[in-house]
């Protein structure tokens, strides 16, 4: 009886963990390069120094989606083939062996992100190509490439806007794909990618702000490129310090790179999300952390057929020791949705109206003759 | 009623028209030149930058270090050349091999269709030797080309070395995108123009070459280099090529950059580049580039090897190492770190040269004035023929306006009244006398040259120079012998119609030339249009004959001569203008013939008829 009471007890003690982990948050990975072409060699470097960070941290390759849309380890111009740098003097080599590339080349397009972002994706796609996110993911979502006042360029040839991503995550978030977002973008103007979120539990950081541009670095006269862009470099810089057990919160990412070391100005926004970025750990997102709470209270598991039930009925009792787990407050979307337009400023009619106009009347005061003016004023 | 139907208000239009004509052709005119002045003033002239992002934001190391090799080759070249006399094909072929190249060769033959006295050279045959770098990771779909054209007068042995070393150290590198071409030629431009021609299978000069055994791909780029001497002093970038076309903008800065950072003296026309561009020594400069620049364009020569490459429409420069009395020299690991530079910045396009201006003029190296902004000063002075011609017009209708139908102009015949025929016929017969004089003068010299050395004690050349001369000259005499001809009822208002037809071809065709060439365009117009729009038949005969004569083509051509060397400070006198006028003509000949030169035919057949009509004009009787 003894022994049946200790396993019993194993039993009990080994269910309430397994219990309690089932509230560990998952993170989830998006890193993606939009350009391609050899002097874009800088951005496939960024993208690849954060996917080394992460992995490091802990983020396996099935919760990763790297998209990269050139490959600059075998271009023919690579004086250094089956090589990627990230620093000058050839210090650090980011792509080695162990790099996993989800979406290649021409597979980098803005349907394609949606489609990963949105999990509208066919059926025949392997996992490895999949956001395998849920409600309770921590998603990270890593941009770098050639932006503008409100788009980011996809492969020289196409753009997504800041409304569309907006509308993507807005899309995950009713479709209950991420419990909480951090959106990092590196190119010119990113603070515009960011300014129209409007789903719950986002934060983003940009390198600059609206009508700056974001600046490269690392110069390297033996490959002929600059191989990492300045903000990037300076995040990686302070990832390198970030072990699995930091307590850095986000507070500190913030301040990561200011405007004497990034020359352009790093923005960030935290209005969407609920907790206090001082609150929020690093590792949230950027490593494998799961919560294991250990709890000392007991659970008596009865064996043969009252397990069933008993261990039903102290399920319901557990969940209501357990502080509630509720999703976090919605924000109010039908109001959003049915809110009246903003009164946009009323700006004289442009050239091409007045010149219209102009014809209509001279034509006018032509056929009928110009004494007919005196009767305007 | 409207502006143009009412009878009334056309003739008060008409009579503005005429008054003010003469001083808005003044003005017009004035306007014109004084643009083409402020060409190099600060607003009009902008800072040249690298519009290529491919190019732009990529640095280069150079690591070439074979300036030993590059002399010793050089030697070796020399030896065997004096030693042959001719391209010495075989040491090129086994040298190219050693270095590590794919090496073919290409013969080819022409005939000039006299013999070319400042070459000297009538039956021309010679080979051509090239080598082939292939891109060791890319498929061989682009190439670039570095190109020493190889002459009786200038050896060019130093830049042979130079092409060797620099394929030796390029041979050791794995970055290249696309394959590389080191062509030798024999017989300088001939040699260039039969392995171009060979290269893209078209065959536009009449050359006889055999085809080509090895190919490298599209052609992005092509340096022509020209160095005799070991140390050089400066680099001198030839942009001008055949037809005045000019290679892409951004091939010059990218030249220009690398002179930058080497510390490498450059220069362009052969001049230094103005220091500071807001007192007036620097624009007075920039002026003196310009006309320079203006003088080689119109021309239509190519100016080196790369002039006919752009033809292809692949992007060209020609540099020239020039060994002057300076202090500071440079030897030719400079000169080939600059070109391993341009190289290396070349391998990085991804498309062709097209970021940057195709039609500019260069006041400095560092300064370009763009279409947009040099095409206005062409355009007042096209106006003028505009405004005379519409004054003719005007006087035009007014004398004819109890008819209906416009008077004397050239048109569909309706039932003509017996002076409309007349008026018609009037204008026919000088129209095709005069296009049948220019014919005369394109066609006549190269073909009677041998019947012209039968009789007069002269050789070829100086036969068919002489031949154009005098049918030039008797071209002169025809309104005294056309009038005999055409019945001598010609009515008094016929030198109008015939004066308006022969404005609106004047503007015609420098309209035309000026779109693709404006330097031509704008020196003839500068000549041409004073003397078209004063050309009548009451006044001052002899001083208008006198001033007609004056800016006719041919006195144009030798005084831009006299311009040309005054700029380049060292003046002619006269007789040494008159012999380089004579070989002027000569060669403009001989290139049209060779290269496709397109001076000699717009000059015969298009400009000189023209100038016959108003010459016609003035001798109306």
């Amino acid at each position: 009886m003894a022994v049946t009471d200790s396993l019993s007890r194993a039993a009990t003690v080994l269910a309430t963990v397994l219990l309690l982990s089932f509230g560990s948050v998952a993170a989830s990975h998006i890193e993606v390069c939009t350009s391609r072409f050899w002097f874009n060699y800088r951005h496939v470097a960024n993208t690849l120094s954060v996917y080394r960070s992460v992995k490091r941290l802990g983020i396996p390759d099935s919760h990763i989606v790297l998209m990269l849309a050139d490959d600059m380890a075998c271009n023919p111009r690579n004086p250094k083939p089956a090589t990627v740098f990230s620093h000058k003097n050839m210090e650090l080599n980011v792509y080695g062996d162990d790099v996993e590339v989800d979406y290649r080349s021409y597979e980098v397009t803005v349907e394609n992100f949606l489609r990963v972002l949105t999990g509208r994706i066919p059926p025949s796609t392997p996992r490895s190509k999949r956001l395998l996110s849920d409600d309770r993911s921590n998603i990270l979502i890593y941009m770098t490439g050639h932006g503008g006042n409100g788009f980011l360029k996809f492969q020289d040839s196409e753009e997504i806007t800041n409304i569309e991503l907006a509308d993507a995550f807005e899309q995950m978030w009713q479709k209950r794909r991420y419990n909480e977002l951090l959106f990092i973008i590196d190119t010119c103007q990113g603070a515009s990618m960011y300014e129209r979120f409007y789903s719950p539990n986002i934060m983003a950081l940009a390198s600059s702000q609206v009508g700056e541009d974001s600046l490269s670095h690392q110069p390297d006269p033996a490959i002929g490129v600059h191989l990492m862009d300045r903000y990037t470099f300076y995040v990686l810089e302070f990832l390198e310090e970030i072990n699995p057990a930091s307590q850095t919160n986000m507070n500190d990412l913030f301040q990561v790179c200011p405007k004497s070391l990034c020359v352009s100005t790093p923005g960030h926004r935290t209005d969407l999300f609920q907790r206090d970025p001082k609150n929020v750990l690093i590792t949230d997102f950027f490593g494998s952390v799961r919560k294991v709470e250990i709890t000392t209270e007991t659970i008596k598991l009865q064996q043969d057929s009252e397990i069933m039930e008993s261990s039903y009925k102290e399920d319901q009792m557990d969940e209501k020791l357990m502080e509630p787990l509720k999703y976090a407050e919605q924000l109010p979307v039908a109001q959003i949705i049915h809110q009246k337009p903003k009164l946009k400023d009323w700006h004289p009619p442009g050239g091409f109206i007045l010149g219209l106009w102009a014809l209509i009347i001279m034509v006018f005061f032509k056929t009928y003759g110009i004494k007919h003016m005196k009767f305007i004023f | 009623m409207g502006l143009l139907s009412d009878p009334v208000r056309r003739r008060a239009l008409a009579r503005l028209v005429l008054r003010l004509n003469a001083p808005l052709c003044v003005l017009s005119y004035v306007a014109g030149i004084a643009w083409f002045l402020a060409l190099v003033f600060p607003p009009l002239t902008q800072r040249t930058y690298m519009s290529e992002n491919a190019m732009g934001s990529t640095m280069v190391e150079e690591q070439f270090a074979g300036g030993d090799r590059a002399r010793a080759f050089a030697r070796d070249f020399a030896a065997h050349r004096k030693k042959s006399g001719a391209l010495p094909v075989a040491w090129l072929e086994r040298t190219m091999r050693s270095v590590g190249l794919e090496v073919y060769t290409q013969s080819f033959s022409r005939k000039l269709p006299f013999p070319d006295e400042t070459h000297e050279r009538y039956m021309v045959s010679g080979t051509n030797v090239y080598g082939i770098l292939r891109a060791p990771r890319a498929a061989s779909t682009e190439s670039l080309v570095l190109t020493v054209p190889c002459g009786s007068d200038s050896t060019n042995s130093q830049a042979v070395g130079l092409l060797l070393a620099l394929a030796a150290h390029f041979r050791g590198q794995i970055y290249w995108a696309k394959d590389i071409v080191f062509l030798v030629t024999e017989h300088d431009l001939l040699g260039t123009e039969a392995w171009l021609e060979a290269y893209h299978d078209v065959n536009v000069t009449g050359m006889q070459s055999s085809p080509l055994q090895g190919r490298a791909g599209a052609i992005q780029a092509a340096v022509a280099l020209e160095l005799s001497s070991d140390v050089v002093t400066s680099l001198d970038v030839a942009v001008e090529g055949l037809n005045g076309q000019l290679p892409n903008l951004d091939l010059l800065n990218l030249f220009q950059t690398f002179c930058q950072k080497g510390g490498l003296l450059c220069t362009l026309q052969g001049k230094l580049q103005p220091e500071d561009w807001t007192s007036l020594d620097g624009p007075l400069q920039g002026l003196q580039t310009l006309l320079l620049m203006v003088l080689r364009q119109a021309s239509g020569r190519p100016h080196g090897s790369h002039g006919l490459f752009l033809r292809y429409r692949v992007e060209a420069l020609t540099l020239r190492g020039i060994n002057s009395f300076r202090q500071y020299k440079y030897d030719l690991v400079a000169v080939g770190k600059a070109l391993e530079g341009m190289f290396r910045k070349l391998n990085h396009l991804l498309e062709r040269l097209h970021q940057s201006f195709f039609l500019y003029l260069l006041p400095g190296l560092s300064r370009f004035v763009s279409i947009g902004l040099y095409m206005p000063a062409v355009g007042f002075l096209l106006l003028v023929l505009g405004l005379k011609a519409l004054e003719l017009w005007m006087q035009l209708h007014e004398a004819g306006m109890g008819l209906e139908e416009p008077g004397g102009a050239p048109g569909p015949s309706v039932p003509l009244p017996p002076s409309q025929g007349v008026g018609l016929a009037s204008l026919v017969a000088p129209l095709l006398i005069s296009q049948a004089m220019g014919l005369a003068l394109y066609v006549l010299p190269v073909l009677g040259q041998h019947v012209a050395t039968q009789h007069f004690p002269v050789a070829e050349a100086e036969a068919v120079v002489l031949t154009l001369l005098a049918i030039y000259a008797a071209g002169l005499a025809l309104p005294h012998n056309t009038h005999r001809v055409v019945s001598a009822q010609a009515p008094d208002r016929g030198w109008m119609a015939l004066k308006l037809v022969a404005l609106i071809y004047l503007a015609l065709q420098l309209g035309c030339i000026a779109l693709t060439n404006f330097s031509l365009g704008f020196l003839l117009a500068t000549t041409m249009v004073p003397t078209a729009a004063l050309a009548k038949p009451h006044g001052p005969r002899t001083l208008y004959a006198a001033l007609l004569v004056l800016t006719s083509p041919a006195a144009t051509l030798l005084g831009s001569l006299f311009l040309w060397r005054e700029l380049q400070e060292a003046p002619l006198s006269l007789a040494e203008g008159w012999q380089l006028f004579l070989a002027a003509l000569a060669q403009g000949v001989l290139e049209h013939h060779t290269y496709g030169a397109l001076l000699f035919p717009l000059l015969s057949l298009g400009l000189y008829p023209c100038w016959l009509l108003f010459w016609n004009v003035l001798f109306w009787k």
